[in-house]
């Protein structure tokens, strides 16, 4: 890792990463937005978006522009600062979680070293953790600021399911944490290396398959996707905490549920199916190749995860609020602080324990 | 005066620290109040940070920034406190109030008048503030405290799922 070469200059490399990866996010959220009706419509049996260019691929770019041509309505009796700050945090937040993540192993041209990820720094699953938590406000301030009782409801809604589910979401991680040793997203995913080593999986959903399970309910809570969606449940609130919101900001929020639903994804295959890691990855000895097919394993991964995503969103209904805050608090934190016990017994008796 | 970037971004930290905790006393909405709070904390974090102290700053920002202010702000929108449904206060206790407070004043005074000046630092270098070193800390020299303050933050948590699960019984 310290083989950073120091090229004459002013290393412009993270700052050019940065702006593509802010264009992937929107990019890859654009596109998810198609996908999520095309997936929509097959599991429903229609067809979906089909007007705009082939099969209604520039579908995105017309919702896009209608969002910006649509006239901008602030509400009279709304607190008009924190009613556009509402939209930014919430996107803010959405795009500052992948800085951390590794999108794939290091690049060498002539010599130089192109890391795949802004900044590894020591920290990078509290960080995670960090922005997630801060991801909420954007929510609350909107729907207070809009001074309308269903926007409000749905921005308490919002603010308690974050709440509850980051405790069982903090406590996976814990136990992630535990047996990968590190808290650096790098050595999470090398640590990940190939796919068979030791004579078990280096993949650590097959070390400990409920840390998944109880991570990946907890990230459909965290990203208001269904059946987690209660803010905006349109059934008892209109339209939860965005109610009032119109145009480009009713795009924000919409946008950054996208990105956020991207973002978590990524995170998914990084922390439990290997990342940028691939079955005989060692085998390949041109090693451009293997960081070009990780980078394309890593992005495959994460858009599977969106597809479950979806395919979870049409496929099962929205809890109640009270078996959202039961499975909360009496299944989903029993269950990671169980787990957390059995993983330190078994690390312990199996002498993994240093 | 040339100033390094450690520096400038120190003073720059401070001003935010100081003025957003200024304007937490001085807003007249509370929900302003917490929403400068948390900004003062983000300031904080971001001193953290120039000590080099990552793992102090992430759980300063997850802890108090994440979930306690989130907390408040529950709240206070709950309340939906604003300025007609604001309690009138009679002028003896704002009197009080403001009596309480000054007695504070001596000893603010009397704190700055016994330290020492201060000089800065370039704590560039220092590992103290790094997960393990921490972790080795908590862990050696301080590991009863910090069992029994996970084990009363755990009985905590389990507390709040029995309420939880008592109020739910009663209305079965």
């Amino acid at each position: 890792m310290t083989t950073l070469i120091m090229t004459s200059g002013f290393d412009w490399w993270p700052y050019i990463l940065v702006v593509i990866l802010f264009l992937i996010s929107l990019g890859v959220a654009a596109y998810a937005t198609y996908a999520e009706r095309k997936v929509a419509a097959f599991l429903q049996d229609r067809l979906g978006p089909n007007r705009a260019g082939p099969f209604g691929i520039l579908q995105p770019i017309a919702d896009g522009v209608k969002m910006f041509m649509k006239e901008e309505i602030i509400p009279n009796v709304s607190n008009k600062t924190l009613f556009i700050l509402g939209p930014a945090i919430a996107m803010l937040t959405a795009l500052l979680t992948g800085a951390v993540i590794p999108w794939g192993p290091d690049v060498v041209v002539d010599g130089k070293v192109y890391r795949l990820q802004v900044t590894d720094v020591n920290i990078g699953v509290l960080y995670l953790l960090g922005v997630v938590s801060i991801g909420v406000y954007g929510i609350m301030i909107g729907g207070w600021a809009s001074n309308n009782k269903y926007a409000l409801l749905g921005a308490l809604r919002a603010s308690s399911q974050m709440i509850s589910y980051e405790v069982a979401m903090g406590v996976s991680i814990v136990t992630l944490i535990m047996f990968t040793g590190t808290l650096s997203t790098a050595e999470i995913a090398q640590q990940q290396h190939g796919f068979w080593a030791d004579g078990y999986f280096t993949w650590n959903f097959f070390k400990n398959p409920l840390v998944f399970l109880i991570f990946f309910i907890c990230a459909l809570a965290e990203t208001n996707r269904t059946p987690f969606d209660l803010p905006e449940c349109e059934t008892e609130l209109v339209g939860g905490y965005h109610t009032e919101y119109s145009s480009m900001k009713l795009g924000f929020y919409l946008f950054a549920e996208y990105v956020n639903m991207f973002i978590s994804s990524a995170v998914i295959s990084l922390f439990f199916f290997g990342g940028y890691n691939f079955p005989f990855m060692d085998q390949i000895d041109n090693q451009l190749l293997v960081s070009l097919i990780g980078v394309g394993v890593m992005f495959a991964k994460t858009v599977f995860f969106i597809f479950v995503f979806m395919w979870i969103r049409w496929t099962i209904p929205r809890f109640r609020y009270d078996q959202l805050m039961n499975l909360g608090w009496k299944v989903l934190i029993p269950l990671s602080l169980v787990n957390l016990a059995i993983t330190g017994l078994v690390m312990y008796f199996t002498g993994n324990l240093e | 005066m040339n100033l390094t970037l450690t520096e400038i971004l120190f003073f720059v930290l401070s001003a935010i620290t100081i003025i957003s905790g200024a304007l937490v006393i001085f807003s007249r909405n509370p929900v302003y109040s917490v929403l400068y709070l948390i900004v003062t904390f983000f300031a904080i974090a971001g001193h953290y940070i120039l000590l080099n102290a990552q793992f102090l700053a992430a759980v300063h920002v997850i802890v108090y920034a994440g979930a306690i202010m989130v907390l408040f702000l529950f709240v206070i929108m709950m309340l939906n406190l604003n300025e007609t449904t604001e309690p009138k206060t009679a002028l003896w206790s704002k009197f009080a109030a403001v009596i309480a407070g000054l007695t504070f004043l001596p000893l603010l005074v009397g704190a700055l008048k016994t330290s020492e000046a201060v000089v800065m630092t370039q704590p560039q270098n220092s590992d103290i503030g790094l997960v393990k070193t921490l972790g080795q800390v908590l862990f050696t020299d301080y590991l009863v405290p910090f069992e029994l303050s996970s084990v009363l933050f755990l009985s905590a948590m389990v507390g709040a799922v029995l309420l939880g699960k008592k109020s739910t019984e009663e209305t079965n």
